[in-house]
């Protein structure tokens, strides 16, 4: 039964497209989709923990046990003056220093400022950084396009630019900038590198200098310090850690699953979208066998019949079909991932280019041997299932029916 | 001794219209006879031959084979009997295309399973040398004759030593030279190797020569 050798090919290839399509569309998805996330998430600490200006929880009124019973209504709470510095970052870097759950601490000052270029001002955020940690934990160096971001480190006159502002100041690498302050001084800067996240308002906004640097431009000592930034080993605990960071030390803590709830809910759709195409495309593959193998039968009947009547039973008939089809599907499901797996290189090296994402310049490409496992078992499934209604055909028919029909 | 009994076997057609093919149909097969059925077309000749085949299991009456009650049994058990018992020659060969004579001819001996594929593939050198046909054992069954193909499907009947060769017409598409040839190749082996022929034809002359001839007509049995 192994002759139809045309059809049988066709069949094949009806898989090898469909798997192939899948493989290519899963890979190709799930790269775009890593990369969007690794955008987000390479510069989203786990947990932030900053302080948060709000009013004080508990009002005067309520220490005052004569009013437990009363209800209470204060008009217009305001916060009252405090620092926007954590209060005690020291001893909250010593606690996340020795405990195991975080993978790497790294302080930020964060300072408000403008950029002065001529006789116009920007508003700004300076951002405090020790460099070296920021390159590692945030692949800060993925963004500058332009300079070395560890000349940071030494030099504190240095300023890493967003392009946004550079381009608005018509600024370039090694030229000096003014960073005025809100107290009203004014400190000038050599840019040594520039960066572009990808994102308009960050670069329009940002720009990077050494702690010490925005320390002083706040005019604060060294345990000046706005935010932490923490990563954990498991990015899952994220919420809990922050809760409890929260209680312990009276900060403000944001884990990542609260401020990028929809990215989440955006890679989400965006996989379903991509299963959802594909397995339409393999359904497609599907049909296309059963199809073949409907022909088939009426083809061969006459072989069916004179299986049957030299003793072949229902299940001999049903076996051939069904092993032929899978038979199609495994061929097939095997040429689909080597056709999808060329492909995916193929994209690989197909050049992308986009502004936003400055490092990236090939399209990205996700070699997860969970596609091609996928893909292999679903060939089989389908194949299966295409081979069965037919095998079922062929096994009812009555030899007696077909020998007399001719 | 008896090979194949039918008791008082009916059959009806209910598609288009009820119509009675088989009415009461009683007769008995001994071991090495040569019997042919003959009557016009639609007298239900072909159909009595393939209840007593076992293939058409839609009828009412009692089938006995070598003193076995047949009727009512399971498909497989059927499939098993028309495997190791019966061997069947039809008016058109039905060969597998695809394979070469001598698979053809091994086809229900690996089906049987008995013995191992050296074993079967000697046989089947053997059964198509009875025939004349070993010289063309490995070629396509395309490239053969009408004769040939259908020496090669009596082969194919012969391979697992059945106890009967049942044959719908197996002259009917061939010239009288071939149509010779097969009667021949039957005669011999009804005479000795023992073995029952039950052949439904319309051939006068291929009858004539035959142990015992049951004419049909209308659905009955007239001697």
């Amino acid at each position: 039964m192994l002759a139809r050798k045309k059809q049988t090919i066709i069949a094949a290839l009806g898989v090898t497209f469909g798997i192939g399509a899948y493989i290519i569309m899963m890979s190709f998805m799930s790269g775009l989709n890593d990369l969007l996330d690794n955008l987000i998430l390479n510069r989203t600490p786990h947990i932030h923990l900053f302080n948060e200006v709000k009013p004080t929880k508990k009002q005067p009124i309520d220490f005052d046990s004569n009013y437990n019973l009363t209800l209470k209504n204060i008009s217009s709470i305001k916060p009252k003056k405090q620092q926007i510095k954590i209060h005690n970052a020291i001893p909250i870097i010593d606690y996340l220093n020795s405990s195991k759950k975080v993978k790497s601490i790294t302080p930020q000052v964060k300072a408000q400022a403008f950029y002065l270029g001529g006789s116009s001002q920007l508003n700004g955020i300076l951002t405090g950084v020790i460099i070296q940690q920021e390159v590692a934990q945030y692949h800060l160096n993925d963004y500058i396009f332009e300079g070395n971001s560890m000349d940071l480190q030494q030099n504190e006159k240095g300023i890493i630019l967003g392009v946004g502002v550079a381009n608005k100041l018509s600024l370039k690498m090694g030229d000096n900038i003014q960073i005025g302050t809100l107290r009203g001084e004014i400190f000038p800067l050599k840019i040594i590198g520039l960066f572009q996240s990808g994102m308009t308002e960050v670069d329009n906004l940002q720009s990077y200098v050494n702690l010490r640097t925005a320390q002083r431009i706040m005019g604060e000592t060294n345990d000046y310090i706005t935010d932490i930034l923490i990563k954990l080993h498991t990015m899952k605990n994220a919420p809990v850690v922050a809760r409890e960071l929260e209680e312990k030390f009276n900060v403000s803590a944001l884990d990542i699953q609260t401020s990028n709830a929809q990215f989440d809910t955006g890679t989400f759709v965006r996989n379903l979208i991509s299963y959802a195409v594909s397995v339409a495309l393999l359904i497609v593959a599907g049909f296309g066998i059963y199809n073949i193998l409907n022909m088939l039968i009426y083809e061969k009947m006459n072989d069916i019949a004179i299986l049957k009547a030299t003793g072949f039973s229902s299940g001999d008939v049903r076996w051939i079909f069904i092993s032929q089809a899978i038979i199609i599907g495994i061929i097939g499901g095997i040429l689909g991932i080597i056709l999808g797996y060329f492909v995916s290189l193929l994209i690989d090296r197909t050049p992308f280019t986009s502004h936003a994402i400055p490092n990236v310049d090939t399209y990205p490409v996700n070699y997860d041997i969970k596609f091609y496992i996928v893909g292999i078992c679903f060939a089989f499934i389908a194949t299966y299932f295409a081979g069965y209604f037919p095998s079922q055909k062929a096994g009812k028919m009555d030899p007696v029916d077909i020998i007399r029909g001719q | 001794m008896s090979l194949l009994q039918a008791k008082s076997i009916s059959k009806s057609f209910h598609i288009p219209v009820e119509t009675e093919i088989l009415k009461n149909i009683s007769l008995e097969l001994n071991t090495g006879e040569f019997v042919s059925i003959m009557g016009k077309s639609g007298c239900g000749k072909s159909t009595l031959l393939y209840i007593l085949s076992t293939m058409d299991t839609d009828y009412t009456g009692e089938l006995y084979f070598e003193n076995q009650l047949i009727t009512g049994q399971k498909s497989g058990v059927l499939s098993r009997i028309r495997n190791e018992k019966i061997g069947f020659v039809f008016q058109f060969h039905y060969l597998l295309t695809e394979f070469s004579v001598l698979e053809n001819v091994m086809l229900p001996a690996k089906k049987l399973g008995k013995k191992s594929i050296q074993e079967i593939k000697e046989d089947a050198l053997t059964k198509l040398k009875i025939l004349d046909m070993e010289d063309q054992a490995f070629k396509k069954t395309n490239r053969l004759s009408g004769g040939q193909k259908q020496r090669v499907a009596i082969a194919r009947a012969l391979i697992n030593n059945p106890s009967i060769i049942m044959g719908d017409e197996p002259t009917g598409n061939l010239d009288s030279k071939n149509a010779d040839t097969v009667f021949n190749i039957f005669k011999e082996l009804s005479e000795k190797e023992n073995l029952s022929l039950l052949i439904v034809t319309h051939d006068e002359d291929f009858a004539k020569k035959t142990d015992r001839i049951i004419h049909m007509e209308d659905g009955n049995i007239v001697q």
